[in-house]
């Protein structure tokens, strides 16, 4: 567990050594400020309560988180540190898993940093802060699937364009997979259940199931069996290439 | 004394290429084993595999009794190992960085400090301590990873060509460091400079397609070469065309050589021929620069052994 502990600090620290964590953050308000205020009339529907601004996190992650994850393996591959850091006495596991909260955490600080949004319903209105924090639980579980995915394929390959662009592709699937668009495509051949499973796949569907107040252990659980089962593809990968 | 490291049988094909073909060999306290060959020849490959980081065909390898493959993580906890190139994490600095790998190691406090100040000192990396690795010459990117390897003052050390792009000065220092450690380690360094071998090496070993081709003391390694107890004569060109052919009527001469610098006399079945050449040259009235027994050098001998053309009847 310790030496998981020196990993993430190394790992998150290393964020912000550069300035691309800045920029980050400041895109990623930026972007979404300008969403839920113009795209999502976030004044105009005069409700108090933040739909609008959870609304957009789906495709904001979608474009986003894979450029936080994108460097998490392809750079240790194609500096070679990766063959430092695999003899050191650590294991695969612990480094895949130290990476992967590193840059959960560091994603957490941008999503925490929407806080203004909060204290602007909470000033104008009097929403269910409820529904709110349910929302933001959602919202990061979310962020830690999209990042498991993008550390997934990062570990794939050593140019990070291309670590991103499978990221976005695979996000991609995961995000659409509920919307009518998919299930129309599949539903004049696939038998219910199949169409269901396809159905429940869906982020956007589990996340606006949390982000409606119910906090269901059903979609938490989605969401962490999806981090899980990225990471692990994650640790294969990783062992398998990282020599190459 | 027992071996700290154990290599057996390694085998490692990448596609068509047999990139390491049944390597074996121990390494005990106190000895320092140079692994030369020409690029290419699977010196990191070895390497890479002795330390866990790729998985051989076949064959193991022990670290002080632990199984790489079995138990990689016991195996390497009492190891430095630099690995080819290098590489340090360059957003950081050398403090940082060794910050983290003393962490690793286990040290925190003041303990991690002194082990941090210690490493740095031993590879005099004091002046650069709080700067970007990415802003660092190449010879202090290499220190650095040299530092990371000491830190914990492991019994073995594996160093993948550890004084590569360092000047002369600093290559000085770097040998003069590992010949201090010498005594209580175990340790492999990599080179394709010969003359390391004869400055740090206890034993060494050429590869070359991935075989061991030759495996001895530096000394044992020399005396392979063609020119090793033969005798040079160093004099002017006159001289030496008026020597070459009473040489070569001399009993135990085997061949003469002219050269650049004089002549080469190479003797025939190991006899010891100097005196019969000082005395030849004395009667002739003739007046030489120099007459001395040549140790023979690595160098021939690596081109021997590593060029299939030169190889002859082999060794």
């Amino acid at each position: 567990m310790n030496l998981t502990w020196i990993l993430f600090r190394r790992e998150f620290l290393s964020y912000f050594a550069t300035p691309v964590a800045y920029v980050f953050i400041v895109f990623f308000l930026g972007l979404l400020g300008a969403m839920t205020f113009f795209m999502g009339s976030f004044f105009e529907r005069g409700q108090a309560d933040l739909a609008p601004f959870f609304a957009f996190h789906t495709w904001l992650y979608l474009l986003l988180i894979p450029a936080i994850s994108m460097r998490l393996w392809s750079d240790e591959r194609k500096t070679g540190t990766i063959e430092l850091l695999l003899t050191l006495p650590v294991s695969a596991t612990q480094a895949v898993i130290a990476k992967f909260l590193a840059a959960w955490a560091f994603a957490a600080i941008a999503v925490a940093l929407t806080f203004p949004f909060w204290i602007t319903v909470n000033y104008l209105g009097e929403p269910d802060n409820g529904v709110i924090v349910a929302g933001y639980i959602g919202s990061l579980v979310m962020v830690g699937a999209y990042l498991s995915i993008g550390s997934c394929l990062s570990s794939a390959s050593k140019n990070q364009v291309i670590a991103f662009v499978l990221a976005v592709l695979v996000s991609l699937l995961f995000t659409v997979s509920g919307t009518p668009l998919v299930l129309e495509l599949v539903s004049s051949w696939a038998p219910t259940q199949v169409i269901d499973v396809i159905a429940g796949l869906s982020f956007i569907a589990n996340f606006d199931a949390i982000s409606k107040g119910v906090l269901d252990l059903v979609n938490l659980i989605y969401f962490l069996s999806v981090m899980a089962l990225f990471l692990f593809i994650n640790v294969i990968l990783v062992n398998l290439l990282k020599a190459r | 004394m027992a071996a700290m490291i154990e290599v057996n049988g390694l085998c490692k094909r990448f596609g068509t290429i047999q990139a390491v073909d049944n390597v074996s060999f121990q390494v005990a306290r106190g000895e320092v084993l140079g692994f030369l060959g020409p690029n290419g020849a699977g010196k990191s490959t070895t390497m890479k595999i002795i330390m866990g980081f790729l998985e051989p065909d076949s064959g193991t390898t022990r670290l002080e009794g632990f199984y790489i493959q079995n138990q990689p993580i016991a195996a390497r906890r009492n190891v430095g190992y630099m690995p080819e190139g290098a590489p340090s994490y360059h957003e950081m600095t050398p403090h940082g960085f060794l910050g983290f790998i003393a962490g690793i190691r286990g040290f925190s406090g003041s303990e991690a400090k002194d082990r941090i100040a210690m490493a740095a000192t031993q590879t005099q990396l004091g002046s650069v301590l709080y700067q970007p690795i990415d802003t660092l010459s190449r010879g202090f990117k290499r220190r650095v990873g040299l530092a990371q390897a000491l830190l914990h003052d492991p019994d073995i050390l594996i160093l993948d060509e550890p004084t590569d792009g360092l000047d002369p000065n600093q290559k000085h220092e770097v040998r003069s460091l590992i010949q201090e450690m010498a005594a209580d380690k175990a340790i492999i360094i990599s080179t394709h400079i010969l003359e390391e071998v004869d400055a740090v090496c206890t034993r060494a070993m050429i590869i070359s397609r991935g075989r061991i081709v030759a495996n001895g003391t530096p000394d044992e390694l020399e005396s392979r070469s063609k020119r090793h107890m033969g005798v040079s004569v160093t004099a002017t060109r006159e001289t030496c065309q008026q020597l070459v052919d009473d040489l070569n009527a001399l009993d135990g001469v085997a061949d003469v050589e002219l050269d650049s610098r004089g002549l080469f006399v190479k003797p025939s079945g190991g006899s010891d021929i100097i005196d019969l050449i000082r005395i030849l040259v004395r009667q002739r009235g003739l007046s030489v620069a120099d007459i001395r027994i040549e140790r023979g050098r690595l160098e021939d001998v690596f081109r021997d052994v590593t060029i299939p053309s030169a190889t002859g009847d082999g060794l």
